[in-house]
């Protein structure tokens, strides 16, 4: 029966998200900004602080995503998936690179959860994972990365080179995408687990960037770096059919979290704005059609519009996931979405608010920069309406590239 | 006219369900008496409901599955939309309508399923999210038979809403008759900056009841229905809905022509000091249980039934240009292998979802009794501006066959103009 409304067991949970957003993240937002590389100490308390939250059945930060677990019920749930998107928005309400450099919460860590088998689960427990994907010359086309692995007695051994590993150096593991026979294509990638002090990986630059600077973006070099056999996740075997959609999985759940990063950080900037323009006398209180109100009301209204359309988008995808329907489309439209709107918010905002929204004493300059780059990783906007068209119109990524 | 019996309609169109639902249970055959008087609405004091229809229970989770009666009522519009409805359309759109169309439409008695069983419908709950399943599935035929065959019950719900206990059974049970009746709302006025909390039709006491003057425009099946419910301005009140009958002397009414919607007959009413009786007040003398009369309400859940017409014809677009852009070839492939052209369908799906589930959120929300007022301006202000940019978009992926009247998307991209533009027409 429909109903669009979060029920009230997640809500107390997101209530605790939004508290450490606000009291957490908010006041060294600006700190880290300005600090960038310099690691986040204060983000230490958070470790026992979530762990306490997961002991409760919630879910904080992008790697606890794919955690939902089989349940034999017909009974509609709203579980994990949706937990996790109701408490990144509120989170990246708080800052969106704080919460990218939550302790123990890295993407990898979610790539794991998703394909890792019990005793890699325990092996490599309590320990933050990284996920190394791109290289210089492998952005979106994932599936010609150059990294090798080879197989040498019991040890991988893995060379290459990547670049925009998020927790890069400050990850204990780095999840590592690398083929283990380049001729045979995309279905010979795997990934494996490399902890960050093997010898031969190196942390070759931190990257300075436009915004989600309090998070560590690091360029990586794999210089015959060797790991055990079993740090590979997955299968060894090379499944021509199902080889490399097997390690696309992970992103069929990630990509809800990512619109919800978008959705935090626009609300953020959104309700700030409604501040400032209500200090200036603009009511945007829904008490007048946008079209009897001043230009500014409008505009928030259209905005706001626009970020519901992308919540509602987000809690779709994620109720799926939470009720076993496969929603690979609806993953990518909430992020697709979200991507766009959150940046177009964002800088929107800046422009509503003149030169406050501009200067450095205020948030609103560095959400417009923090918020581009939801629309960027883990699939860009036109690789998420790629997905999109090409289940829509049946193709294959022969047909439609 | 032919009128099929309703077997053969069932036969023909495979309305089955509905059909067993509404039809065999015999509710046509229910009221008679309203139809022998002068006025089919006379007072009929004997079928006054004991109760209010109730309100659904909502549920504790976040959840977009249908009921199985709404899927069931789906799949059975759904049906009707794309058999009879678009088989109508194109010459409804120039004001022809197909009288074997008007019958099946008749027989279908949607009427029955908003009105409660001690009036002679079926219904036992009052569900906007109902409501704007149907009036999305219907959308799918066609906005403007959608709109047409909707208006009725777009009275009826604010009916259900605000109007007395005797006033609903003097009104309601006529629609539930062996004949069709036609009624709509209006509320709209002919200037640019019209607001529909601020209504420049005035209803002055009169003594005995109430005099109204003034203007109204896109008025649905304004020369067909029997029957309008007029918003108005009641001196020293605020705006109040009154029941005004199409014969009431000084009512004016005259067709108009349209960008689109050619089949909903939209068209203006004239009020020239119509006088009605103090029982036309809708809600107006309280039985008690009444609730007072809500303007606001009234027209939020009337923005959620024009963002409900959006949703299904922007799916009709969505639905058509996938087709047709797979089909049609072009430098030696199909154009959908474009990024172009593909990327600009992927757009329409995610927008129209998101007009879908701020739609849906906002009719879920007026159900269970929440507030929705916010909720609704939002899903208006996303099916304003993305349904006309998919309508738009409709005609373009189509290029120069979109403009010419051999594909439905020109009149979808007319009739989705509308959105943003009518009031108050289709009160969910």
């Amino acid at each position: 029966m429909i109903n669009l409304e979060i029920p009230r067991k997640l809500k107390a949970v997101a209530d605790m998200a939004h508290e450490i957003g606000a009291s957490l993240f908010r006041p060294i937002s600006r700190k880290y900004d300005r600090a960038e590389h310099e690691y986040p100490v204060e983000l230490d308390a958070l470790r026992s602080i979530l762990s306490g939250m997961e002991d409760g059945g919630a879910t904080v930060g992008a790697g606890s995503i794919a955690r939902a677990e089989a349940s034999g019920e017909k009974k509609i749930r709203n579980g994990k998936n949706m937990a996790t998107v109701l408490n990144v928005i509120e989170l990246c309400w708080g800052d969106l690179g704080l919460m990218l450099t939550i302790p123990g919460q890295g993407l990898g860590n979610a790539a794991m959860a998703a394909v890792a088998t019990a005793e890699q689960k325990q092996r490599f427990a309590g320990k933050w994972a990284a996920m190394a994907i791109t290289e210089p010359d492998a952005g979106s086309d994932s599936a010609s990365i150059k990294t090798t692995a080879r197989l040498e007695g019991d040890r991988w051994v893995l060379n290459g080179e990547k670049i925009f590993v998020t927790c890069g150096a400050r990850a204990d593991l780095i999840v590592v995408w690398a083929s283990i026979d380049p001729s045979r294509g995309r279905a010979a990638i795997k990934s494996f687990v490399v902890p960050r002090d093997t010898p031969g990986l190196t942390v070759t630059r931190l990257d300075h960037k436009m915004g989600i600077r309090a998070s560590d973006t690091a360029a990586i070099s794999l210089v015959d770096c060797e790991i055990p056999r079993e740090n590979l996740l997955g299968s060894e075997e090379i499944n021509t059919r199902k080889g490399f959609a097997g390690v696309m999985q992970t992103f069929d759940n990630t990509r809800p979290s990512v619109a919800a990063m978008a959705i935090g950080v626009a609300r953020a900037a959104l309700e700030r704005t409604r501040e400032l323009l209500a200090a200036e006398g603009v009511r945007a209180d829904y008490r007048r059609d946008p079209w009897e109100s001043d230009a500014r009301a409008a505009e928030l209204y259209r905005m706001e519009a626009e970020l519901e359309a992308a919540r509602l988008l987000a809690l779709k995808a994620a109720w799926m996931a939470d009720n076993r329907m496969p929603n690979s489309t609806e993953a990518s439209m909430a992020k697709a979405k979200a991507g766009r709107v959150g940046t177009e918010i964002t800088l929107r905002c800046v422009e509503l608010c003149g030169a406050l929204g501009y200067g450095d004493d205020e948030l609103l300059e560095k959400w417009a920069r923090d918020a581009k780059i939801c629309d960027i990783f883990e699939g860009t906007q036109q690789i998420q309406l790629l997905i999109i068209a090409r289940r829509l119109l049946g193709k294959t990524s022969r047909e439609l590239r | 006219m032919r009128r099929l019996s309703d077997s053969e309609l069932a036969e023909r169109t495979g309305l089955r369900t509905l059909a067993n639902r509404l039809l065999y249970q015999g509710v046509r055959a229910g009221v008679s008496a309203g139809q022998q008087a002068r006025s089919r609405f006379a007072a009929a004091r004997e079928l006054i409901p004991t109760e209010r229809l109730a309100r659904p229970e909502p549920p504790a989770a976040f959840d977009l599955t249908l009921t199985e009666e709404q899927a069931l009522m789906r799949e059975t519009l759904r049906r009707f939309a794309l058999d009879t409805m678009r088989a109508a359309a194109p010459a409804a759109d120039r004001g022809a309508l197909d009288p074997d169309y008007l019958a099946q439409l008749s027989d279908l008695a949607l009427e029955t399923v908003a009105i409660p069983e001690a009036l002679g419908g079926v219904a036992i709950e009052r569900s906007p999210v109902a409501n704007v399943l149907i009036a999305e599935d219907l959308a799918y035929g066609d906005m403007g038979l959608a709109l047409a065959a909707l208006a009725p019950l777009g009275l009826i719900h604010a009916l259900s809403e605000f109007a007395t206990r005797e006033q609903m059974s003097r009104y309601l049970p006529a629609f539930t008759g062996d004949a069709h009746v036609d009624a709509a709302l209006a509320l709209h006025e002919p200037h640019a900056r019209f607001d529909a909390h601020r209504l420049a039709t005035v209803a002055v006491r009169d003594g005995v009841g109430y005099r109204l003057r003034g203007a109204k425009c896109l008025v649905p099946l304004v020369e067909r229905a029997e029957l309008f419910g007029v918003f108005a301005e009641l001196a020293g009140e605020g705006p109040r809905l009154f029941l005004v009958e199409a014969e009431a002397p000084g009512l004016r009414r005259v067709a108009g022509g349209h960008m689109g919607l050619g089949a909903a007959g939209l068209g203006r009413l004239e009020l020239e000091g119509v006088h009605v009786d103090a029982s036309a007040l809708v809600g107006g003398s309280s039985d008690g249980d009444t609730p007072a009369y809500d303007h606001a309400r009234a027209i939020d859940l009337a923005r959620l039934g024009l963002c409900a017409l959006a949703l299904g014809t922007a799916q009709a677009v969505l639905d058509h240009v996938t087709r047709y852009c797979n089909d049609r070839v072009a430098f030696g492939e199909p154009v959908s292998h474009r990024q172009a052209v593909a990327f600009a369908i992927a757009d329409i799906a995610i927008e129209l979802e998101g007009m879908r589930l701020l739609t849906y959120r906002a009719a879920s929300r007026a159900e269970r009794g929440d507030s929705f007022h916010r909720e609704a301006a939002l899903a208006r202000i996303q099916c304003a501006e993305k349904g006309m940019q998919i309508g738009s978009q409709g005609v373009q992926l189509l290029g120069g066959h979109g403009f010419v009247c051999e594909h439905p998307v020109e009149r979808w991209y007319r009739q989705l103009r509308a959105i943003a533009v009518l009031e108050g027409a289709l009160l969910v």
